[in-house]
C-alpha cells in the first residue's frame, strides 16, 4: 500500500494492482496452486448419502422388529395367542381379501373416513375465518369453540349412532364432528395472526372489507389450514372406527370388533395392521395435498 | 392559490385508565400542490397518527381534512400511502403487487399490467415481475411498494419513514431514486423521517413536530436548489441547516428528559 495523499486530517492509501506483482511470483502461486487437487466439498453427493443412509437404517429397523415378532411367538417367549405372529397375521389377512369381506370393509371405513375429513376441514376452515368478520362474534363464539374442542367427542357417538342410524353416516358424522373445531381453531389462529398493517394497506388502496378478506385474510390463513390437515385426517380414522366400534354391519372396526368377539386374536390384529397401513396412505395423501396447496399459493 | 392537504385543527385523544391522554395536539398544516414536505420529531409525537388520520384509517378526536377543499375525514382511498414495512403480499409476485391497488379498483388485469411493466423497466425492477418478494433485496422490495402506491393514482402521497429499514448505501440511492419518480410524476408528497440529513436533501419544506404530545414547533422551507445532489450534503448551507434541525430535535428531546 502506498500513501497517494496525506492531509492533516486523513490519508489515502492506494491499493497495490495485480501488473506490480513480479512474474516469478505469480508463477510459483500457480504453481502451487495445481499441485494438490484443491478440496471442494460436494454438498449434494453428501445429502445423497445421508439420505441412503437413513432409508436403509429405516428398512433395517422394520425387518427387524418382524423376524423379532416372528422368532419369539415361534420359540415361545411371547404367547402366540395373544401376540399371534407376522407370518399368521400375513395368512389370515391373504384369506380375507380373497374370501372375506376385507376389501369391501376397507373401503367403508375409508370412505367414511374421507368423507367426514373434508367437510369437516372446509366447514371448520370457513367457521374460522369467519371470526375475521366481527372481533364482538370472535369473542362472543370463542369460549363455546374451546369447550367444544375440549369435549371427549366421542363419547357423543351413541347418541350419533341412535340418531342417524347404524349406517354410513353416522360414521360420516363422527368423523365430522372430530375434524371440524381443530380447523375452525387452526383457521382462527391464522386469522388473529393477519399483519393489521397488511389491512391498513390494503384500505388506503380502497379496498372494501370482502376485499380485504379474499386477497389478503384468506391466503394468509392457508397456512394454518394446511397444518391442521394431517391431524385431522388421523382423528376422522378415529372417529370413523369408533362409530363402527358402537354399531355397525360394516367396515374394519366392525370387523375388529367382531374378532375381539369370537376370541379371533389373528383377525383382530388384522385389522389394527389394516388400519395402520390405511392410516399411513391417508397420511401420505393429505401430504401430497398439502404440497398441491402450497404450490398453488406459491410459498415455498 | 388553494392548497392541496389543508389540516385544520386536527388533534387525537386516548382514554386510558379513565384519564384522557392526548396522542396529538391540534396541528394546522397547509401544503400546496406539487410540495415534497417532510415531517421530523422525536419518536411517538404522533407523526403516524396523523397519517392514519389524513388516510382516513382512523377518525381524529378533532379537526377536519381537507383536500382539494373537500373534507376527507374517515374516508380511505383519497390518498396513497406506504408504510416503513413494504407490505408485499409474500404469495403474490412482484407484478401481481404492484397492480393491487388497480385490481382492487376494478381495471383490468391486462389494462393493469400494461401500465405496470413499462413503469417496473424504467424505475429499476426490470425483469423482476415474475419473482416474489422474499427474492428481492429491501431496497427492491420498497421499490415495488412505492411503485404499487404510485399506481394507486391519487394526487397526494404519504410516505411513512419508507427507508427507515434499509441500509445507509441503499438509503442513499433510493433517495434519489424517490426525487427522479418525484420529479417525473409531479405529486404532493408528506414524508416522515427520523433522518434529519434525509429530510434536508428531499424537502421543500420541513415541519419539526415536538415530542408527545405531538404539536408542529417549526416549518422550515428549504430553498437548496433542485436537482439536487449526493454532494450537496457535505456543502456548509446543509450543514447549518442541519446543525439547526438538530438543535430543534434535541431541545425537544431536553424538555422530555425533564419531564420525566
Amino acid at each position: 500500500m502506498e500513501e497517494t495523499v496525506r492531509k492533516s486530517t486523513f490519508v489515502i492509501h492506494s491499493l497495490s494492482t495485480d501488473a506490480a506483482v513480479p512474474v516469478a511470483e505469480k508463477k510459483l502461486k500457480t504453481a502451487s496452486a495445481s499441485n494438490s487437487a484443491p478440496l471442494i466439498y460436494d454438498e449434494e453427493a453428501a445429502e445423497r448419502k445421508k439420505a441412503r443412509r437413513i432409508g436403509w437404517g429405516r428398512l433395517a429397523v422394520a425387518v427387524l422388529l418382524f423376524i423379532v415378532w416372528e422368532v419369539f411367538t415361534r420359540i415361545g417367549w411371547l404367547d402366540p395367542y395373544y401376540w399371534s405372529s407376522p407370518s399368521a397375521i400375513w395368512q389370515t389377512t391373504w384369506l380375507q381379501l380373497s374370501e372375506g369381506g376385507l376389501l369391501g370393509d376397507i373401503a367403508y371405513t375409508s370412505g367414511s373416513t374421507v368423507l367426514g375429513f373434508v367437510f369437516g376441514t372446509l366447514c371448520g376452515a370457513m367457521l374460522g375465518l369467519s371470526f375475521w368478520w366481527s372481533r364482538s362474534y370472535a369473542g362472543i363464539s370463542e369460549p363455546y369453540l374451546i369447550i367444544l374442542n375440549a369435549m371427549p367427542k366421542l363419547a357423543l357417538a351413541p347418541v350419533l349412532v341412535i340418531l342417524l342410524g347404524i349406517g354410513f353416516f353416522s360414521k360420516v358424522a363422527l368423523a365430522f364432528s372430530m375434524t371440524i373445531v381443530v380447523s375452525a381453531l387452526s383457521a382462527y389462529s391464522g386469522v388473529k395472526s393477519v399483519d393489521p398493517d397488511m389491512e391498513k394497506l390494503m384500505y388506503s388502496l380502497g379496498a372494501k372489507r370482502w376485499q380485504v378478506f379474499t386477497k389478503v385474510v384468506i391466503p394468509w390463513s392457508m397456512p394454518w389450514i394446511i397444518s391442521s390437515l394431517r391431524i385431522n385426517i388421523a382423528l376422522a380414522l378415529a372417529g370413523a372406527i369408533v362409530g363402527e366400534f358402537i354399531a355397525s354391519s360394516q367396515g374394519v372396526g366392525r370387523m375388529i370388533m367382531y374378532a375381539g368377539t369370537i376370541l379371533d386374536i389373528n383377525l383382530v390384529w388384522v385389522g389394527v395392521v389394516v388400519l395402520s397401513v390405511l392410516s399411513m396412505a391417508m397420511y401420505w395423501g393429505v401430504v401430497l395435498l398439502e404440497k398441491g396447496l402450497s404450490k398453488g399459493l406459491g410459498v415455498k | 392559490m388553494q392548497p392541496k392537504i389543508e389540516i385544520n385543527g386536527v388533534s387525537k385523544w386516548f382514554r386510558r385508565n379513565g384519564r384522557d391522554i392526548p396522542a396529538m395536539q391540534e396541528t394546522s398544516l397547509k401544503i400546496e400542490a406539487g410540495r415534497f414536505v417532510s415531517i421530523i420529531g422525536p419518536s411517538g409525537c404522533g407523526k403516524s397518527t396523523l397519517f392514519n388520520i389524513i388516510a382516513g384509517l382512523i377518525p381524529p378526536s378533532t379537526g377536519e381534512v381537507l383536500a382539494d377543499g373537500e373534507n376527507i375525514v374517515g374516508k380511505t382511498g383519497y390518498v396513497g400511502y406506504m408504510l416503513q414495512k413494504d407490505m408485499l403480499l409474500p404469495w403474490r409476485t412482484i407484478l401481481e403487487n404492484i397492480i393491487l391497488g388497480m385490481e382492487i379498483r376494478g381495471i383490468p388485469r391486462k389494462e393493469a399490467v400494461d401500465r405496470a411493466l413499462p413503469l417496473m423497466e424504467k424505475y429499476g425492477l426490470k425483469g423482476f415481475d415474475k419473482h416474489y418478494p422474499k427474492e428481492l433485496s429491501g431496497g427492491m422490495r420498497q421499490r415495488a411498494a412505492l411503485l404499487r402506491t404510485l399506481l394507486y393514482d391519487r394526487d397526494i402521497i404519504l410516505l411513512d419513514e419508507p427507508f427507515g429499514a434499509l441500509d445507509a448505501q441503499t438509503r442513499l440511492t433510493m433517495q434519489n431514486w424517490l426525487l427522479q419518480i418525484w420529479t417525473d410524476f409531479g405529486k404532493t408528497v408528506l414524508f416522515v423521517t427520523h433522518d434529519i440529513d434525509e429530510a434536508i436533501y428531499l424537502s421543500d419544506d420541513i415541519y419539526v413536530f415536538s415530542s408527545r404530545p405531538g404539536r408542529v414547533k417549526t416549518k422550515i422551507t428549504v430553498t437548496m436548489e433542485r436537482p439536487r445532489k449526493t454532494e450537496d450534503m457535505t456543502s456548509p448551507d446543509f450543514m447549518e441547516l442541519k446543525h439547526l434541525l438538530l438543535d430543534q430535535l434535541s431541545a425537544g428531546h431536553a424538555e422530555e428528559e425533564l419531564a420525566l
